[in-house]
């Protein structure tokens, strides 16, 4: 569905991403961990076209997508929940979502979409006249989900969304993620928390400062020694 | 149909009552000198909605409003010495005749505040950040430079002889139509797309909106209400002077948006009006009104940093209060609308607060 060939990208003479080749099938959820720097967040970038690679490919149905414009991702089928949620802080709950599905002109999708992230996310319905500015991080966190959804995507990024979250509401997040994919919404997981995306995605990638160092099933790599070692701190 | 009935009826009420106004002006049953401040509160109206629009609810900082305001009201006093006054004897020089000359001045100035609008901003707004305040400034000094310039609208000197028609109901007749126009756009899904923008341009880009051009668009409706406002004051007092465009008059309608509140319409409209009486209310202070002007501005942005009606106002709360009740209602949900009120949260700065 999604891969990446080769792609270097840069930030002026710094190489961000070096050589980075992964892919994300049909159904899947993929999960992209590393520490700080590693270039996460650059990939997600170069995916939805807020870096352009400096060499490779992004691919998507087969289709080239590196460097188009994000907003014409969407139409694509790709939805992105940002990176420290984003959301639109004095619009209300159910404004989000509204925006969240800006590009249906279906009134009656929208209403059954708005009606399925509720369903998902019950906080959101007893809060959706409130402004987002107003939640707890984990109601925004659940709100960005929500919104992301809005879009009908075949492809759903999520950027770190278990940051700054308690572990309980991490708990709700990766439930959540679950949930999602059994409906059929393959996702490409860029978290910090190795040990929670390991348990909840299907294969893994392992990046370090700009390059994949290790790949495979998430069961194998939650139980690698190395990994074990510098990610799960067992 | 009964909803076109009501809108018509009320747009004939309120030609109406700004005719009757008119009249009455007309007619000095009430002293001229009230009448001008009136119908300057008109045209500040006009341009504190319009620099609304980008400023408060599209979140970009444009800080050369007075420069669109001067393409309107040159251009149009160009088209109303040139061919309006003709047109406006052709048509027998009767009011009817100067309606529709000042109309055709008005989309002339409109239009080419607009043009200047499409292209400052289509090289600025592409990119993301405070850039265009920077724009816009040297935007506002460079028209000054040209107008001081340019002999054919009587440069440094002035240009003069522009047909007068100062018409309260022509003046507020555009002002109502910029709060209508703005109004509506603000809540339709182009002024959603706007809000987000402001709120998180990267996050609306995500959502599908193609951010530049909804930025242009906002900038260029907003030129264009800018030129309207200059269009007024060019055919006010028949006369204008480059110096009346320089900055500190862009200052001064950004002011009147902060004061009144940004993202706030009816804010703007307030501040408008207080910012045009003001300065004369205290003309009894004689030496000291400018130093008394600043000093309320201080412990305004002191003790209201959102402005009057900026952020929270009670309008707002009991809107909220009431939608919270009914969404609850429907969800039988019993603890909602107690929390809807958001006064308490520390998040809900100001829109644009950052950049003041």
């Amino acid at each position: 569905m999604l891969t990446l060939e080769n792609v270097s990208v840069n930030y002026g003479a710094i190489e961000a991403l070096c050589d980075i080749s992964m892919r994300v099938d049909q159904g899947e959820v993929v999960t992209l961990i590393g520490a700080n720097g590693a270039g996460k967040t650059t990939t997600l970038k170069t995916i939805t076209g807020l870096l352009e690679p400096r060499r490779g490919r992004v691919m998507f149905e087969g289709e080239e997508i590196g460097g188009k414009p994000t907003h014409k991702l969407v139409a694509r089928g790709i939805s992105m929940s940002p990176e420290g949620r984003g959301v639109f802080a004095n619009l209300t709950v159910r404004e989000n979502l509204q925006m969240g599905a800006y590009l249906n002109k279906n009134k009656r999708e929208i209403a059954d979409d708005m009606e399925r992230a509720f369903h998902m996310f019950p906080r959101l319905k007893e809060r959706q006249a409130q402004k987002a500015g107003t939640l707890s991080g984990g109601e925004q966190q659940m709100l960005a989900m929500g919104r992301a959804l809005m879009s009908r995507p075949r492809l759903l990024l999520l950027d770190e969304p278990s940051l700054g979250l308690a572990p309980l509401v991490v708990h709700t997040i990766f439930e959540a993620i679950d949930e999602i994919r059994s409906k059929g919404t393959t996702i490409l997981l860029v978290e910090q928390n190795a040990h929670a995306a390991l348990g909840h995605s299907d294969r893994a990638y392992v990046l370090e400062t700009g390059r994949i160092v290790m790949e495979g099933p998430s069961k194998q790599l939650a139980d690698d020694p190395r990994i074990k070692e510098a990610y799960l701190g067992e | 149909m009964s909803r076109y009935l009501r809108t018509l009826i009320i747009v004939l009420i309120v030609l109406g009552v700004l005719y009757g106004v008119d009249i009455v002006f007309h007619g000095r049953l009430i002293s001229p000198y009230f009448a001008r401040i009136a119908m300057l509160s008109g045209i500040a109206i006009t341009l504190a909605v319009s620099l609304n629009l980008i400023n408060g609810f599209t979140g970009q900082f444009s800080i050369g409003h007075a420069g669109f305001m001067a393409v309107g009201a040159y251009s149009s006093a160009y088209f109303s010495v040139n061919y309006g006054v003709r047109l406006a004897e052709s048509l027998g020089g009767g009011s009817l005749g100067w309606m529709v000359s000042l109309f055709l001045a008005t989309i002339v100035g409109a239009v080419c505040a607009g043009f200047a609008g499409l292209v400052v901003g289509v090289p600025s707004l592409r990119l993301k950040g405070d850039y265009l305040a920077i724009v816009t400034l040297g935007f506002g000094q460079i028209i000054v430079v040209f107008l001081n310039n340019i002999e054919a609208v009587g440069g440094a000197r002035g240009y003069s002889g522009i047909p007068i028609v100062k018409s309260f109901f022509w003046i507020f007749l555009i002002a109502i139509l910029t709060i209508v126009v703005v109004y509506n756009i603000v809540h339709s899904a182009f002024g959603r797309a706007l809000i987000s923008i402001r709120e998180d341009e990267l996050a609306a880009e995500a959502m599908g909106v193609n951010t530049t051009r909804y930025k242009v668009m906002a900038f260029v409706i907003s030129s264009a209400m800018a030129g309207a406002g200059g269009v007024l004051l060019a055919h006010f007092d028949g006369y204008l002077n480059p110096k009346s465009f320089e900055f500190i008059k862009s200052f001064e309608i950004l002011i009147m948006i902060i004061l009144g509140g940004l993202g706030s319409i009816v804010g703007s409209v307030l501040g408008a009006i207080v910012l045009t009486i003001l300065p004369e209310a205290l003309r009894g202070f004689a030496e000291y009104r400018m130093v008394i002007y600043s000093l309320l501005l201080i412990i305004l942005m002191i003790t209201r940093p959102q402005g009057l009606l900026g952020g929270n106002n009670a309008l707002k709360i009991w809107r909220a209060r009431r939608r919270a009740r009914s969404a609850a209602a429907k969800a039988q949900i019993v603890d909602a609308p107690a929390e809807s009120s958001s006064d308490r949260n520390p998040t809900e700065n100001p829109p644009g607060k950052e950049h003041a």
